[in-house]
């Protein structure tokens, strides 16, 4: 048996996106189309997991994560709390 | 990663730049490289002057300085003698480092002061709408240039080495990966260390040059650059006309704040006086 493929999920952070398509483009598997203007996985199953997308993205608006990677609550842009000034994060 | 983001004053993002504006890439490069490195965020300065890189550090979470046109190297200098156990990164524009503050850049690489410079490099003034900065290569279009830009641009990283920087390297968006470890040695070297990257500006520079918007601008962009260790094996025909990517120059060199802090030391032993009087009068030392 074939060894099982590597799986890999995207987070998209819709309102980061202003859908300049350099990650549409330079993907290598074309897993990542457009969709009213912002980008959205397409072929999520073809990803091989390169983050070129993730690197080369200019907004922070893509990650790509391996699917055993729990996304936690926090990790979505929307549960944090802006109402706090980014000094109140420093150690 | 929402590591990641953790870097950034995440109540200004998104940012402003232009769709498909490098300046966004070269950003997250250096956020990656001090979060692999592991630097701690509380000491490291990030310095810039005018432009569109320099609002950079309007969206980092670290102590910030938005300086003046051309001077971010000169405020940074003076942070870096004030607190030299300090981290100090400054990211500049080609117009900001290479036209109005290109003395400031040829004098910190002089003194070889331990700062690491990003220059960001449009080849064209972005936020002003796009006229000829010292960077835009020969015959290409800008507003100031509309019929070819009849002047020829700095080699910029030549420029700093021959001035004395002891870091210097080039790599693009394009080649994200060379940018991010360059960026890392760059901030681990004891140094004037200069990174080049080069930019691309859909909105004025491809616009402009009709080259077409961000994914044709970054294949621009790619198809005139070759590594430095792959243009090595290249005919001289291939190589003519491109530009090197890559570890340019790494030599040590005895650094700036260090032999200013040992001259302070000298100085006290041969006068033990100034020792008696914490030095001179008003020119206290800093407590750390």
């Amino acid at each position: 048996m074939a060894e099982s493929k590597k799986r890999f999920f995207h987070v998209i952070r819709e309102h980061y996106c202003k859908g300049c398509s350099i990650c549409v483009a330079f993907c290598p598997k074309q897993v990542l189309e457009l969709k009213n203007g912002k980008v959205f996985p397409a072929r999520p199953d073809d990803c091989i997991g390169c983050r070129m997308c993730e690197l080369r993205c200019p907004d922070f608006a893509i990650e790509v994560h391996p699917a055993e990677e729990k996304v936690t609550a926090e990790r979505s842009v929307n549960h944090i709390d802006l109402s706090l000034p980014p000094e109140a994060h420093h150690a | 990663m929402a590591e990641f983001l953790s870097y950034f004053r995440q109540d200004r993002l998104p940012h402003i730049w232009c769709p498909g504006c490098g300046n966004g890439t070269v950003t997250g490069a250096l956020i990656r490289a001090i979060d692999k490195l592991g630097l701690d965020k509380n000491n490291i300065v990030v310095v810039s002057g005018i432009g569109c890189s320099s609002r950079a550090v309007g969206y980092l979470d670290f102590d910030t300085l938005h300086t003046t046109h051309g001077r971010a190297i000169a405020f940074a200098t003076g942070v870096k003698l004030a607190r030299p156990r300090l981290k100090v990164i400054v990211i500049t524009g080609d117009g900001d480092s290479a036209a109005i503050g290109g003395n400031h850049l040829i004098h910190a690489a002089r003194r070889n002061i331990d700062i690491t410079t990003i220059i960001i490099n449009n080849n064209i003034y972005g936020m002003t709408s796009g006229q000829a900065s010292p960077m835009t290569p020969h015959g290409m279009l800008g507003t100031t240039a509309p019929y070819g830009n009849v002047e020829y641009n700095f080699d910029l990283c030549e420029l700093a080495k021959a001035a004395g920087a002891t870091y210097v390297a080039r790599a693009t968006t394009y080649h994200y990966v060379l940018l991010e470890d360059l960026i890392s040695k760059a901030l681990m070297h004891k140094g004037f260390a200069v990174v080049e990257a080069l930019s691309q500006c859909p909105t004025y520079f491809g616009r402009k040059n009709k080259i077409g918007g961000a994914v044709d601008t970054l294949n621009w962009i790619k198809e005139q650059t070759v590594n430095v260790k792959a243009a090595a094996a290249l005919p001289a025909e291939k190589r003519a006309g491109k530009i090197l990517i890559g570890e340019l120059h790494s030599v040590e060199k005895a650094e700036f704040t260090q032999q200013y802090l040992e001259l302070i030391a000298r100085v006290q032993r041969a006068n033990p006086t100034y020792a008696r009087n914490k030095g001179v009068p008003g020119c206290e030392l800093n407590s750390d």
